[in-house]
């Protein structure tokens, strides 16, 4: 049986040498974590199924540093790596490939500019495109709108780019909806009103976007304790969970979380412990 | 030495530096010329992407590729390098090497397609190439075909993803795996390391 993966994601300020990993809160706040590589090997060590290399600079000068610590990192970990922040065009994410990544993940560009989705998959295969989703919570009814049901209301989700510095107006349902027609081999899907906050996940909204499309679905932003990831995984369709900070601080490993996920009756892969 | 063939799908990188780790730094061939003169101990075919693609790309190597084969040198297939070595393939509708008999097929509707991500092996029968690796033991899977054996001795293990199907699969000097090895970390490598062990004997 497949087993639903565990995604450490290390958001990477590339504006100093070698680059080190950060971590936000709501898109703002920061807080240092570590060098990349080095945290890189330690997540394989301890059962990471994935990795995700986010630029959160992304400005063009950093993509060279990129290149080098997904390089660095592919010499030693063998486990699926993606690369997002900062792609614009097929060349940037050749640049990503080249240098060792398994995937690139798109955001602003592919609002911008749908056919890339396309084009990657072309290149690289479906599998290689992560299209990601930044999507918040607008209550009330709008027309041509997917509407879900919550707690606390009626919402729809719409998507953001620019690093959730500005609005689209596109319904993020429907947008994965489209990703996935134009060739998105994963989504990437996170909670603005979530992310950084420690609250959980936005069942809601990965319940939607992971009933709505047949490609795998990532859920992210909001993970302060395991018993977040039990959550999303079993409320929702969600193939994958997405956690930073709980595993950055030393609060948990991902040995931890994923045996006690395991428990709680997650199909999960564990390694043996030397 | 290994010798990977190039072929324009997808890239090289994680399967060279899978590789270097376990045999030092295989050598890449870039076109049918190099392929048939290679001085190589065993020949990978690695890959990502469509059949259709995959197959136009690999033509040129194929006679090369059959005198290798022929001459008894260990050929290991991953992935859509796997799927190629048989008759045919629905994706694409498109005809393979038809080195090992029998279909890719596309994975049922039942389930998400592609299956990405880890998932485990069911051992069917012994063998070199999984010294070292146990049942359920995780192996990281990307595709949305697999492969249907006319000589079912040939699965060496498998894996249940809407159907139970060949992930390892073995016929005289082919190996080919379903999974990514180069990316399956720890077991992935151990695999690896077989396959380059083998072709010392």
């Amino acid at each position: 049986m497949l087993a639903k993966r565990i995604i450490p994601c290390l958001d990477c300020d590339l504006g100093v040498p070698r680059g080190r990993v950060v971590k936000g809160v709501k898109f703002k706040q920061i807080r240092y974590a570590g060098v990349p590589w080095e945290l890189a090997e330690e997540y394989d060590r301890q059962g990471a199924d994935e990795l995700i290399f986010l630029d959160i600079t992304a400005s063009h000068e950093r993509r060279e540093t990129m290149a080098k610590v997904i390089e660095k990192t592919s010499e030693n970990v063998f486990i699926p790596l993606t690369v997002g922040g900062g792609i614009k065009s097929l060349s940037d994410a050749r640049t990503a490939f080249n240098a060792g990544a398994d995937k690139v993940s798109i955001n602003t560009a592919a609002l911008k500019n749908p056919g890339l989705i396309g084009e990657i998959a072309e290149y690289f295969g479906t599998q290689a495109c992560v299209v990601a989703i930044d999507a918040k919570r607008r209550y009330g009814h709008e027309r041509g709108r997917v509407v879900v049901d919550t707690p606390d209301g009626e919402c729809w989700f719409e998507c953001s780019f620019y690093g959730g510095r500005e609005f689209t107006g596109i319904d993020a349902i429907q947008w994965a909806i489209e990703a996935e027609e134009r060739g998105a081999g994963d989504i990437m899907l996170t909670s603005m009103d979530r992310d950084g906050t420690k609250d959980g996940f936005d069942i809601e909204l990965t319940a939607a976007v992971s009933d709505s499309v047949n490609i795998p679905v990532i859920a992210s932003g909001g993970c302060g304790s395991p018993g977040h990831i039990l959550e999303v995984l079993k409320e929702t369709n969600a193939s994958a969970a997405l956690a930073a900070s709980i595993f950055h601080f030393g609060e948990y490993t991902v040995a931890d979380v994923k045996e006690y996920l395991r428990k709680g009756g997650v199909y999960m892969r564990l390694q043996a412990r030397s | 030495m290994i010798a990977i063939i190039d072929y324009g799908m997808g890239n090289l990188k994680s399967i060279h530096n899978a590789l270097t780790t376990v045999a030092g730094s295989p050598v890449i061939i870039p076109d049918s010329r190099a392929l048939a003169g290679v001085d190589a101990d065993a020949i990978v075919i690695p890959g990502v992407g469509a059949f259709g693609d995959a197959m136009r790309n690999l033509s040129p190597f194929a006679d090369a590729l059959f005198d290798l084969v022929d001459s008894g040198m260990p050929v290991l297939g991953i992935c859509i390098g796997m799927q190629v070595l048989f008759d045919r393939s629905e994706e694409g509708d498109a005809a393979g090497f038809g080195l090992i008999r029998g279909d890719v097929v596309r994975l049922p509707d039942s389930v998400r397609i592609p299956q990405m991500g880890w998932n485990e092996l069911t051992i069917r029968r012994d063998s070199d190439l999984l010294a070292g690796i146990e049942d359920g033991d995780f192996f990281y899977f990307v595709h949305s075909y697999y492969c249907v054996l006319k000589d079912e001795k040939a699965v060496v293990a498998t894996t249940d993803y809407g159907v139970d199907m060949a992930a390892v699969v073995e016929k005289d000097n082919i190996h080919a795996v379903q999974f990514h090895p180069e990316k399956s970390s720890k077991k992935g490598l151990v695999i690896l390391k077989n396959f380059v062990e083998m072709t010392k004997c």
